[in-house]
């Protein structure tokens, strides 16, 4: 194992390639929203969130499901790697959930002059995902490391992507009886300019998480295989 | 046909356990009526009106379900008591069972205490508050069905956690915020069959989600 | 019966087991011995099935209704009595003529007074016994037994002795024991964990 990741985390690392490119699309995104994409007739600035508030949505969602892909994975196959995989997965997938709040928040405000909504289902559905999540931490940081906390995570990490349409269904739902919708409203009505927009924050945003993804796991790795080298020379 | 014949002989065992014991149970049903009593004084002013109305069929219907998912919530957590005790968990693990019968066994018997619960908190509720409609009742039902699969596997989760008792709730909440809406809509909508609907659909998918992954949860 | 390569086991950082190759033919009585932490439970959980390999490979012929298993917990039910403890395994193990083999065990081990009690009021040397009926209610073709005489007194310990006396032979027997002498006749094999 420690050789084949060696070479995964040393030299001939696509980190640092990726790192750069993410970096370069995010600029590119971020001139385009502010400078290219027309302003929206309705809402003005404060709608340019959009373009960053979604792609992040969307990219959490990717993130909960590399994760639970994983998972799946590693109760399958039993191979130690997932684990770390699915950990890392799900970790950058909770920060930007975290995102999705922050920006669903201040879009909210911006618009309908409340810090939240709770006619908003994505923002409701973040949230629901975000509790989840977050005691999934809680969960394996009190078991000791070992197969029954890798068991265990990915077990937790399936059924959080089973939670995502369940819950959404439920917000759906509980809209339209127990919360009676007191805003509506329409999705953006995207001009060509703006779709081009959103598509490049897409990819720019995806390309950071997936950045981030495998700079966590390199950084990751490395630390174990000190910890490993150091314990091999101390016996 | 072993795999039923196992089920319900670990459900008889649990059955057995909490007959014997007494401790569980009681525990449960005294906590319901304290909490309602404890959401009648917490309403504020003017809500003897209100329930007498039934114009706020929803709040009331939602401290019915809080009260019902946080009772819940007591059992659980002592729920693989006896299996921690004496180490059985691992005699059951060693036997040539069927790990998802295990969790079957168990969630069988948290459902018949479920039952036993609400054969309590749903009249005290109609005392306190407001009457209970037949929806809600089938609610209820559905909802125990989604409680006990998921509550079983959450805390197995939980006894091998250093914290254990703290965590189940962090586990449990986000995923029963469903079986909440699935149940005050099923007691409060015009169109109670929609929630119910839901409420089936969310115990099946958790349902075979549980009895595919229990093996693992309690593998090393 | 046994078969290991580079059979390895560890939890996060921490090495349980180091590299062990291993055979154990049908029909063997191995005695394993070693200091504490050198591994000897962690081998004999990984052989019951209660742990998985973290490397290596482990073959072991034996389903899981064939193997019994004695560990440091009795892996009982506190509030159960020793009968009902016994008919519970008895129905997992589909065990035949349960009654009759669980009378015959407690018995056999002089439990039988006690069988009406529950498991919560044993001693510990009672709680000892009452486990090894379990191990070997199903008749088990393969046995594994973490220090079994382990709190057991002068007569529960003569009872195992003979009990083993009359399995080394006809079953595979795998013992750990801080006490390798009292097994010394019946032993076969032996394997020394550092």
């Amino acid at each position: 194992m420690s050789t084949s990741s060696l070479n995964r985390s040393g030299f001939g690392s696509p980190v640092p390639l990726l790192a750069v490119l993410a970096s370069g699309l995010v600029g590119i995104a971020l001139a385009l929203v502010f400078f290219v994409a027309p302003e929206d007739a309705d809402q003005g600035l404060s709608q340019k969130i959009f373009y960053f508030h979604v792609p992040i949505a969307l990219t959490a969602y990717a993130c909960f499901g590399w994760g639970a892909f994983k998972a799946l994975l590693l109760l399958w196959r039993k191979e130690e790697r997932y684990d770390l995989e699915s950990y890392v997965a799900v970790h950058q997938g909770t920060i930007f959930g975290a995102l999705t709040l922050a920006t669903g928040s201040i879009w909210a405000k911006a618009s309908w002059g409340h810090w939240w909504l709770w006619s908003e289902n994505q923002l409701v559905l973040f949230l629901v995902l975000f509790l989840f999540y977050s005691a999934y931490f809680m969960l394996r940081f009190s078991i000791e490391e070992g197969p029954r906390r890798a068991n265990i995570s990915a077990v937790y990490a399936l059924f959080g992507i089973a939670l995502v349409p369940v819950s959404f269904l439920a917000i759906r739902l509980a809209e339209n009886v127990i919360h009676p919708t007191v805003f509506t409203r329409e999705g953006p009505q995207m001009t060509g300019t703006m779709f081009f927009t959103f598509c490049v924050a897409w990819v720019a945003i995806s390309a950071l998480a997936y950045a981030l993804y495998r700079l966590e796991l390199l950084g990751k790795r490395l630390d174990s295989n000190l910890r490993e080298l150091r314990e091999a020379l101390s016996s | 046909m072993t795999f039923l014949a196992d089920v319900a002989t670990l459900a008889r065992k649990d059955l057995r356990l909490e007959l014997r014991a007494r401790d569980t149970l009681p525990a449960m049903l005294l906590f319901v009526v304290s909490t309602l009593v404890v959401f009648r004084f917490a309403l504020p002013e003017g809500a003897d009106d209100v329930a007498a109305q039934g114009a706020d069929d929803v709040a009331a219907q939602g401290l019915l379900w809080v009260a019902l998912v946080f009772t819940a919530l007591l059992g659980l957590a002592r729920a693989w008591a006896p299996e921690r005790e004496g180490g059985a968990l691992e005699g059951l693990v060693l036997a040539p069972t069927d790990r998802s019968a295990i969790w079957l066994g168990k969630s069988a018997a948290v459902f018949i205490f479920l039952c036993a619960l609400d054969a309590v908190a749903l009249p005290a509720f109609a005392l306190f508050f407001a009457p209970v409609s037949l929806s809600t009742v089938a609610g209820v039902l559905l909802a125990n069905v989604g409680i006990c699969a998921i509550g079983t596997l959450l805390a197995a989760m939980a006894a091998a956690s250093r914290t254990r008792e703290l965590i189940l709730p962090l586990l449990f909440l986000p995923l029963a915020i469903p079986l909440v809406v699935g149940g005050v809509g099923a007691g409060v909508s015009a169109e109670p069959a929609r929630f119910l609907a839901f409420l089936g659909l969310y115990d099946g998918v958790f349902a075979i989600l549980c009895w595919a992954s229990f093996e693992y949860v309690v593998s090393e | 019966m046994i078969s290991a390569r580079a059979l390895e086991k560890r939890y996060g950082r921490k090495r349980a087991l180091r590299p062990l190759d291993l055979d154990v033919a049908s029909g063997s009585f191995l005695v394993v011995t070693g200091a504490n932490g050198s591994g000897k439970t962690t081998l004999l959980r990984l052989l019951a099935g209660l742990a998985a390999p973290s490397r290596g490979t482990l073959e072991v012929a034996v389903d899981r209704g064939r193997l019994g298993y004695l560990g440091h917990e009795a892996l009982v039910y506190r509030e159960l009595t020793a009968l009902e403890n016994l008919d519970l395994y008895g129905r997992l193990y589909r065990v035949p003529e349960r009654r009759e083999r669980i009378g015959m065990l407690l018995e056999r081990f002089g439990l039988w007074e006690a069988r009406g009690e529950r498991a919560s009021a044993f001693s510990r040397g009672m709680l000892q016994r009452l486990a090894l009926c379990r191990a070997l209610l199903h008749d088990p073709d393969l046995l594994v037994l973490d220090e079994p005489f382990t709190a057991l007194d002068v007569q529960g310990a003569a009872l195992l002795d003979h009990q083993l006396a009359e399995l080394g032979g006809t079953r595979t027997v795998v013992v750990s024991t801080h006490e390798p002498e009292r097994l010394q006749r019946l032993a076969s094999a032996r394997l020394a964990l550092t």
